[in-house]
């Protein structure tokens, strides 16, 4: 069920409905209910692989919980009759007695993600580099997998580390996990963020489901008017690539970078925007990342639970690890400590973002794609000194709007020409494909028509043109605060006819129905 | 202050559901002058009633009688509705919908639907279910019909289907937003001009020539429907040449009609009796007939009814002969102006005829 489906709008109308008719002390069941409807549409049989991550992640954290608390309250009643070392070595041994169940646990789920997602990815290579030819074992991805995957092991590593006790029912926990707005493309939410906002009763509030209401058909707006049409010259472009080379090529980078953006903060904000509806507060996903001046600030600003999902929960743990301590003794001591104490961390950070890469795909190209952005933010890092050294020679330059403007569209070029390997999804051709651009020199493509060869008419351009104008001024409007809020302080007419023209302009100009490839969301694959 | 906001709040509904409305009426198809056949559907609301006979199916009857013929010559009144391609479900729909207008003595179904067993193409059920009126049979034949892209919402609100058109939109779109162009006679779309047959089709063998059970479900129905409401059901199938009717096919009709006591004729038998000569009858070769042979083929069935079925001679009654008489100005004047046509450009340039030198 796609949220830009008929069905699913029908099946939000019925779960509105039934929400606010329920009494509130069960409307986290009917949530619960309607996750599993939804997730079950996609076909009945993958609710197994959600039900087996959420039952076993459920009883771990239990588990462990159960555990801490004995453990706790045993050290409390023999606190007295015990020395330090003697409270140390019990904690040392109730942590080891917790882990069992926590690596089980954690290597169960993750390896049923890594079996369903990267098992050809392995067969792939291992054909190409021994010869042989094994069959693919072609698993049917399940819905959403990556991302609640994820945001079930988050729970258990804080379970784990003590940061909160597990929950106690298992129907919230599922309800956690499976979430429908949120379950496809996340974000991938925190039980801490969550919990409460999600089990709590919400009286029926007029502003909340209207700001929720508008949040949808803005997210409706970039996907269906943006997104899906731009889909059509990005497919052309990418799936002929001997046709379209050099200045194409280049096309290619900024259209898809535009069509990702639109297309997938056009889905968290269909997904914040229903949560709300509902009540439910998710986390933010996205600030704006375009207007990031550089790459690191991009990445904060760029699907920032999947970010500080890897941050607190790989790069933390991967650097103050004992080997990693180990590492950044030794080469302290070889490198000395400028250099020595670069190294454990650039380590961790291209683990981390060979780690993220492999998350977004089951290929060489996404782990490419890691790889470089890690190169950018190192090489970014290292040149920290030059630019220190500019700014203290130059300090007027870096202030002014033009340099501004160059660091923002450095960065957005930059990132733009990175994520072309996300399209052709082969190395080789990808790095082909760019090189075409500096030799190709065929410019011309602009002026001469070539653009209505895409697929897309003039008509289709100026929407375009017009969306992206659109989309553009309310980044802009909202640096300053929510433009949901600046509306609803505007007069009646103004508000209900800018409503009007959102709500219309989804209707006439979305690229949806028939003519249309119903397009899913590119980070539903993920 | 609650009561003010009530009010703003359904004005505000109000504007949007009217501009919608409106948006859907500007963006919907017109079908005046391209495939003017969309509108065959939807014009016979204003022609509902007074007809003895109803022939329903696809080209092959709105294309192959003249209900004015008919008129003229053996004062029975008749309507077509026909549409392009009209599965036979949507047939048997328009039939029950028509007996809620109206009950007419005959009911005459063309069999070449038989062959379609499933839903065939999205533009051609749009041009037969959105010109019909809200009814239970609407319903049930958008049902029937939709094809696996199709959805049903988009039946109830066209705007889902046809926003797209916005980069398309003409002065027609403008011209007629609240009205449309008469261009039928009783459901006949009328053509004059002469294409001749060239070559006849080669007949393909099929793997199997036996026509679906749905199809035989929905004759059957057919046959009941119009038993329930004491109408004649009379089976035929019309001189087109194209496509291949076949031997197994019209022995299964005959079969059929002669189980179920029906009359049945297969015009492409009958060419001769008719008169039909495909060199100067037909305007694309065969596939439907023009003016001329429709007219031939009027006035042989039009015999055949009245002595099957007793029709009455309406010509005598002054207020229907007032009637029809307007129908058959209108009908003898588009005849006069598309001959004019002819002359003048060597094409009907306004009647959807091709421009021969731009082939």
């Amino acid at each position: 069920m796609l949220f830009t489906s008929f069905e699913f709008i029908a099946f939000l109308a019925v779960m509105f409905l039934l929400y606010y008719l329920v009494p509130k002390k069960f409307q986290w069941l009917l949530l619960l209910a309607g996750s599993y409807v939804f997730y079950a549409w996609a076909g009945p049989h993958f609710l197994a692989y959600i039900l087996t991550t959420t039952g076993t992640t459920w009883l771990a954290a239990r588990w462990i919980t159960r555990m801490q608390a004995e453990q706790a309250a045993w050290l409390k009643a023999h606190k007295a009759e015990m020395s330090r070392e003697e409270r140390k070595a019990y904690k040392a041994e109730g942590k080891k007695k917790t882990r069992r169940p926590f690596l089980a646990c954690l290597l169960l789920n993750l390896g049923i993600l890594a079996v369903i997602k990267y098992t050809d990815f392995f067969i792939s290579n291992v054909n190409g580099i021994f010869g042989t030819d094994l069959a693919f074992m072609r698993f049917a991805l399940p819905m959403g997998i990556s991302f609640y995957t994820f945001q079930s092991m988050g729970y258990l590593i804080d379970v784990y580390r003590g940061k909160y006790p597990a929950q106690d029912s298992l129907g919230k926990f599922a309800l956690f996990v499976s979430f429908f707005p949120q379950v496809v493309q996340g974000p991938i939410s925190r039980y801490d963020d969550l919990a409460q906002t999600l089990y709590e009763e919400h009286p029926y509030d007029h502003r909340n489901i209207s700001f929720g209401v508008q949040r949808i058909c803005w997210g409706f707006f970039k996907k269906l008017v943006v997104a899906d049409r731009l889909l059509v010259a990005v497919n052309e472009l990418i799936q002929n690539p001997a046709d379209y080379t050099g200045a194409f090529v280049l096309l290619a980078m900024f259209l898809y970078a535009i069509e990702l953006y639109a297309d997938f903060t056009g889905g968290i904000d269909m997904t914040i925007g229903i949560a709300q509806v509902f009540g439910v507060k998710l986390v933010e996903n996205f600030e704006r990342p375009f207007f990031s001046k550089n790459t690191a600030e991009y990445w904060r600003r760029w699907h920032i639970t999947m970010g500080t999902w890897f941050r607190d929960y790989i790069f933390y743990p991967i650097s103050v690890c004992q080997p990693m301590l180990k590492l950044s003794k030794a080469s302290r001591e070889k490198l000395g400590q400028a250099l020595g104490k670069r190294i454990p961390v650039y380590l961790s950070t291209a683990i981390v973002w060979f780690v993220t890469g492999l998350w977004h795909g089951a290929s060489w190209n996404f782990i490419v794609w890691g790889m470089l952005n890690c190169l950018v933010l190192i090489v970014s890092q290292e040149f920290e000194p030059f630019y220190a050294w500019f700014h203290g020679k130059f300090p007027k330059v870096g202030k002014t709007f033009w340099y501004r403007l160059f660091q923002v569209g450095r960065t957005f070029c930059l990132m733009s020409a990175i994520r072309i390997l996300d399209c052709y999804r082969d190395v080789p051709l990808t790095f082909h494909q760019v090189g075409t651009i500096f030799t190709q020199g065929n410019w011309g493509i602009f002026a001469d028509g070539s653009l209505l060869a895409l697929g897309l008419s003039e008509a289709d351009w100026a929407v375009i043109a017009i969306g992206v104008a659109v989309m553009l001024c309310v980044s802009l409007a909202g640096r300053s605060g929510s433009v949901r809020e600046k509306l609803a302080a505007k007069p009646l007419p103004v508000r209900y006819a800018l409503y009007w023209v959102l709500f219309v302009s989804i209707l006439v100009f979305g690229a949806y129905g028939i003519g249309y490839d119903a397009s899913q969301f590119i980070y539903n694959q993920f | 202050m609650k009561k003010k906001r009530f009010f703003t709040v359904l004005i505000a509904l109000c504007l949007l559901v009217g501009s919608l409305w409106f948006l859907q009426r500007l963006l919907m198809p017109k079908y005046i002058h391209d495939i003017i056949e969309g509108r065959l559907i939807s014009e016979y609301y204003d022609n509902a009633g007074g007809n003895d006979v109803i022939f329903v199916g696809d080209c092959e009857v709105y294309e192959n009688i003249s209900p004015i013929t008919l008129w003229e010559e053996y004062g029975i009144t008749s309507y077509i509705r026909g549409s392009a391609q009209q599965l036979i479900w949507q047939s048997y729909y328009l039939m029950e919908e028509t007996l809620k207008y109206e009950t007419p003595k005959v009911m005459v179904f063309n069999v070449l639907s038989m062959m379609y067993d499933e839903p065939q193409n999205e533009a051609y059920n749009r041009m037969t279910l959105d010109g019909m009126r809200w009814s239970q049979s609407k319903v049930d034949s958008i049902k029937a019909s939709m094809t696996e892209e199709e959805d049903f919402l988009s039946y109830v609100f066209p705007l889902l289907r046809y926003h797209s058109r916005w980069s398309e939109l003409s002065g027609e779109d403008f011209q007629y937003l609240f009205q449309t162009k008469k261009s039928f006679h009783q459901g006949y779309l009328m053509r004059v001009d002469v294409r001749p047959v060239t070559s006849y089709p080669s007949e393909t063998p099929l793997a199997d020539y036996q026509f679906s059970d749905t199809c035989y479900e929905y004759l059957d129905k057919m046959v009941a429907l119009c038993e329930a409401n004491g109408v004649e059901l009379v089976l035929m199938k019309a001189p087109s040449i194209y496509p291949v009717w076949y031997d197994e096919w019209d022995q299964q009709m005959e079969e059929y009609a002669e189980e179920h006591g029906l009359l049945y004729l297969n015009f492409l038998d009958l060419t001769e009796e008719v008169g039909i000569d495909f060199n100067t009858d037909t305007y694309d070769n065969g596939l439907h007939l023009n003016l001329s042979g429709a007219e031939k083929m009027a006035h042989y069935f039009g015999k055949i009814l009245q002595d099957t079925y007793q029709l009455p001679d309406h010509r005598q009654d002054p207020e229907v002969a007032a009637q029809w008489q307007e129908k058959a100005d209108f009908y003898h004047a588009m005849e006069e102006d598309q001959y004019r046509e002819l002359e003048e450009y060597g094409y009907l340039k306004s009647y959807g005829g091709r421009n021969p030198n731009e082939e």
